[in-house]
């Protein structure tokens, strides 16, 4: 295997790993407090739910877009998502915002689990639900990279393997732990992911916009792919900047800030 | 109606996420880039930097409204 596809896979691991976890909390909440049949009824609707628009889209991306409207819209998309990944990492490493912290996360689900009152008999409507839109949303932003990363390097099915991959790996550990994975260090993770997210984000978006211009063939970054790593190396260094320059001796909030404040919405 | 609502919702959840200034920064960012395409200002290589300069400093304007000391809010 060459050293760009090993490099494919191992980001599609990564970035698919991070939310896994994160959708696997969820359903961990779910199952433990309320239900555990209408969690995994919900979970398998997600999965479902996320092939059929996996599908959907890839082909329609594909097959109907010019190459640069493509890069424009996928890299646009994976740009917002890495920016957003790393403002939090920044913010946290400089002390002005607290960690993520998977544990009270699961204590948050568990307390609005448990405030939704009885499990109803039967399919349990709430657990379904939480479940289903937990994994839904995490799913999606692991099919958007599973699709851009795959395309970019024209080995879709290398991200795909990197993506079942963690998906098994992660759903293994959750079941040797039977409890919420706050040991995987997801904060550094995610501050990986976010590089990758923001470089690869930034090489499309930028080609894409060539989309404006007579002809629509995309912009050309000067070497082309080999500017990616570069781009991965920018992006590090104005983080550490950033960082430094933010820094604050002030206490982070003690409690963790969820990224979305209502149940079942990823955080990211 | 409310399926409509729920769809835009789960979108802007989606997309936007708990932070609108990003979304806005690339959007700013990528249509400087644009303007500049239209003036016929650089040539592919010269475009393709300034518009990964581009990203770079409205993301730096993003955090910096993120992290600006807020006053505190009087009472009339």
């Amino acid at each position: 295997m060459s050293a760009a596809t090993w490099g494919l896979l191992i980001a599609t691991f990564v970035a698919c790993f991070v939310e896994m976890v994160e959708a696997t909390t969820i359903v961990m909440a779910m199952g433990f407090t309320r239900s555990w049949k209408s969690a995994m009824a919900g979970t398998g609707a997600a999965l479902a739910v996320l092939a059929v628009v996996t599908t959907i889209a890839g082909y329609a991306l594909t097959t109907w877009l010019p190459e640069s409207a493509l890069q424009l819209a996928i890299g646009g998309l994976l740009l917002i998502f890495g920016l957003q990944w790393l403002r939090k990492a920044i913010l946290r490493s400089s002390g002005r915002k607290a960690v993520h912290d998977e544990d009270k996360i699961y204590r948050d689900e568990v307390a609005a689990a448990k405030a939704a009152g009885e499990p109803s008999p039967g399919i349990d409507m709430f657990s379904f639900m939480v479940s289903f839109k937990g994994v839904f949303l995490e799913g999606m932003e692991v099919v958007f990279i599973v699709i851009t990363f795959g395309l970019n390097a024209k080995d879709v099915p290398v991200a795909v393997i990197g993506a079942a991959a963690a998906t098994v790996a992660v759903l293994a550990i959750a079941v040797v732990a039977r409890r919420p994975l706050s040991m995987i260090p997801e904060n550094l993770l995610k501050y990986g992911v976010g590089l990758l997210l923001a470089s690869f984000g930034t090489f499309w978006a930028v080609e894409g916009l060539g989309i404006f211009r007579a002809g629509r063939h995309s912009l050309a970054w000067p070497g082309n792919d080999a500017v990616i790593p570069v781009l991965i190396a920018v992006w590090f260094v104005l983080t550490r900047v950033f960082i430094a320059a933010l820094r604050t001796n002030a206490p982070a909030p003690a409690a963790v800030e969820h990224e979305s404040s209502r149940i079942g919405e990823p955080a990211t | 109606m409310k399926f409509l609502k729920a769809f835009g919702a789960f979108w802007y959840d989606f997309i936007i996420g708990d932070d609108w200034k990003i979304a806005v920064a690339v959007v700013l960012a990528l249509g400087a880039a644009v303007a500049a395409l239209e003036g016929k200002l650089f040539g592919d290589h010269g475009l393709a930097i300034l518009g990964g300069i581009l990203i770079v400093v409205f993301f730096a304007i993003s955090l910096a409204i993120d992290v600006r000391p807020r006053r505190p809010k009087v009472d009339d």
